[in-house]
């Protein structure tokens, strides 16, 4: 579903991100990205969703490329993917329901399929009971269900999740990595950059790890470090 | 586009206006001034236009006619003079009647031109009038070949000076104009600039969430097209019924300036200025949001 083939990514400022990295990833797949800072993989989730186009080399998602792709395109398949960030950017002004409203909202979807879609999702990340509260009201690990709850309303194809715990206490990364798997099983396929290596040690998921911009390791039911 | 959308659409823009009340008004109040200043300088060339051709149309051409010319030749000079398109009205004065316009035009003086009845000097004239100022010295140098004609006269110098002068007001108009235009833009620019940047990161959560480039842009389009009419508004108003008064004044105390009265004519430069209003707060807001849309 996803595919970098030799991807080179250099910012403007000379920082070479991304040496010749190509990887290959299949729908349905559970896919942690590992490494120290700097090692790449935020530049490797921006590509995907391009807000970061390649120096060099080809990306395709879902059977386009994304590279080569017309701007006037890139919100059509942004629909398709979800994204979780590290620092939640939730709307602080939009309770619990308008800020999972909104990824429906900027799609131009109905009033009637927003009041149908969001309760359900609501429901399935387990927030119910905070539906009208404002995100500066709620927990870390709540701010980042409602994050969730919006990246899966649109039900994307891929979920792409930078270090989605990185904020969070442990027994709260727990909680939310259990809902990653659960959207994981019904089809949705995740690629999560993390340094948590607890949970990638537990998940026994695919690992791909980089260094320095390239590709060092990519084991399937790996762990966080390279055991020798 | 989708009626959800619309309703979106409008209900961001306004609740931007609101929401930086004092900003809004401030560039409502800035396209206003800078509106009134345009309609007036507009006013200023239209009328500058028109007083000009009032006075163009004014120009005659004084065509002597040689000593001993006869009746016949001159009755039929005066057909050919009218048989011409370019000729809008032809008159002929004898040499009498020249002596006496020029003796009132003497007035109190006119002793001097006293026993000259006997021996005439002046000698017989047409007097002709053009359709546009342009054609004045062209036809004045053809007049000269016709038989009989001894002298062309017109008012040399004076027409071309006028033309200039007419010229002249309405480039600094529309340089007014255009300046005041381009100043207007970039301060409903910098207002909306403010509003975007006050939701940049909401525009940067958008477009993560696969918002078009146009379902970010058109609240903030809004924003700025109202911003830009209700100045413009103001500004029209203030125009139509500042400028009828004053046209009621002048033509009280300084009847013979010949001022535009005509609706016709102030109704749809109004309209012009509302269109303009429209347009500097869509022109303003699109070159606010363009930079904050790269991500």
């Amino acid at each position: 579903m996803i595919r970098l083939q030799n991807v080179t990514k250099i910012y403007h400022n000379g920082v070479k991100a991304l040496t010749d990295v190509t990887l290959y990833i299949r729908k349905g797949e559970f896919v942690f990205l590992v490494g120290s800072s700097g090692a790449g993989k935020s530049t490797l989730t921006k590509l995907i969703y391009r807000e970061e186009t390649p120096s060099r080399g080809q990306i395709v998602f879902d059977g386009k490329s994304v590279s080569r792709m017309r701007p006037g395109l890139v919100p059509y398949m942004r629909r398709k993917i979800g994204m979780v960030f590290q620092d939640f950017r939730l709307l602080p002004q939009k309770t619990v329901t308008e800020n999972v409203a909104f990824a429906l909202e900027v799609t131009g979807a109905s009033k009637r399929e927003i009041k149908r879609a969001v309760p359900i999702v609501l429901k399935m990340v387990g927030l119910t009971g905070k539906a009208d509260s404002y995100p500066d009201y709620l927990s870390g690990g709540e701010q980042q269900r409602v994050s969730v709850a919006r990246a899966i309303v649109n039900n994307p194809i891929l979920i792409i999740a930078d270090e989605p715990t990185g904020n969070l206490d442990p027994e709260t990364s727990w909680d939310l990595m259990k809902l990653f798997l659960d959207i994981n099983r019904r089809g949705t396929t995740i690629v999560m950059a993390t340094h948590a290596w607890d949970i990638v040690d537990a998940m026994k998921k695919r690992v791909v790890e980089l260094s320095c911009g390239k590709i060092v390791r990519d084991e399937q039911g790996g762990a966080y470090r390279h055991e020798a | 586009m989708r009626l959800n959308a619309i309703k979106y659409y409008f209900r961001e823009a306004f609740r931007a206006i609101f929401r930086n009340s004092w900003l809004s008004l401030a560039s409502v109040g800035v396209v206003a001034v800078s509106l009134l200043i345009l309609g007036c300088s507009l006013l200023l060339v239209l009328n500058a236009g028109n007083i000009a051709a009032n006075l163009e149309s004014s120009v005659e051409i004084s065509v002597f006619l040689a000593d001993g010319t006869t009746t016949g030749q001159i009755l039929d000079m005066g057909n050919r003079l009218q048989a011409m398109p370019e000729v809008a009205q032809v008159e002929f004065v004898n040499k009498r009647q020249a002596l006496e316009e020029m003796k009132n035009n003497f007035g109190d003086k006119k002793d001097i031109l006293a026993g000259l009845e006997e021996k005439n000097p002046l000698p017989d004239a047409f007097r002709v009038k053009t359709h546009t100022v342009d054609q004045v010295a062209p036809l004045a140098s053809r007049l000269e070949s016709f038989a009989g004609v001894e002298q062309v006269r017109y008012g040399q110098g004076i027409v071309e000076k006028l033309m200039e002068l007419s010229r002249w007001v309405r480039a600094a108009g529309v340089g007014t104009m255009v300046f005041l235009g381009v100043a207007s833009v970039f301060l409903i620019a910098t207002t909306i600039r403010l509003s975007v940047f006050a939701r940049r990161k909401e525009i940067g959560i958008m477009k993560f969430l696969g918002a078009t480039n146009w379902f970010v842009r058109f609240p903030f389009l809004l924003e700025g097209m109202f911003l830009g009419l209700a100045g413009s508004l103001l500004a029209a108003t203030a125009v139509y019924f500042g400028y009828y008064s004053l046209v009621g004044n002048f033509q009280l105390s300084l009847p013979f300036m010949q001022l535009i009265t005509d609706r016709n004519v102030i109704i749809p430069m109004l309209e012009g200025l509302l269109v303009l209003g429209l347009a500097i707060g869509a022109v303003g807001s699109l070159i606010s949001v363009r930079k904050f849309l790269k991500v």
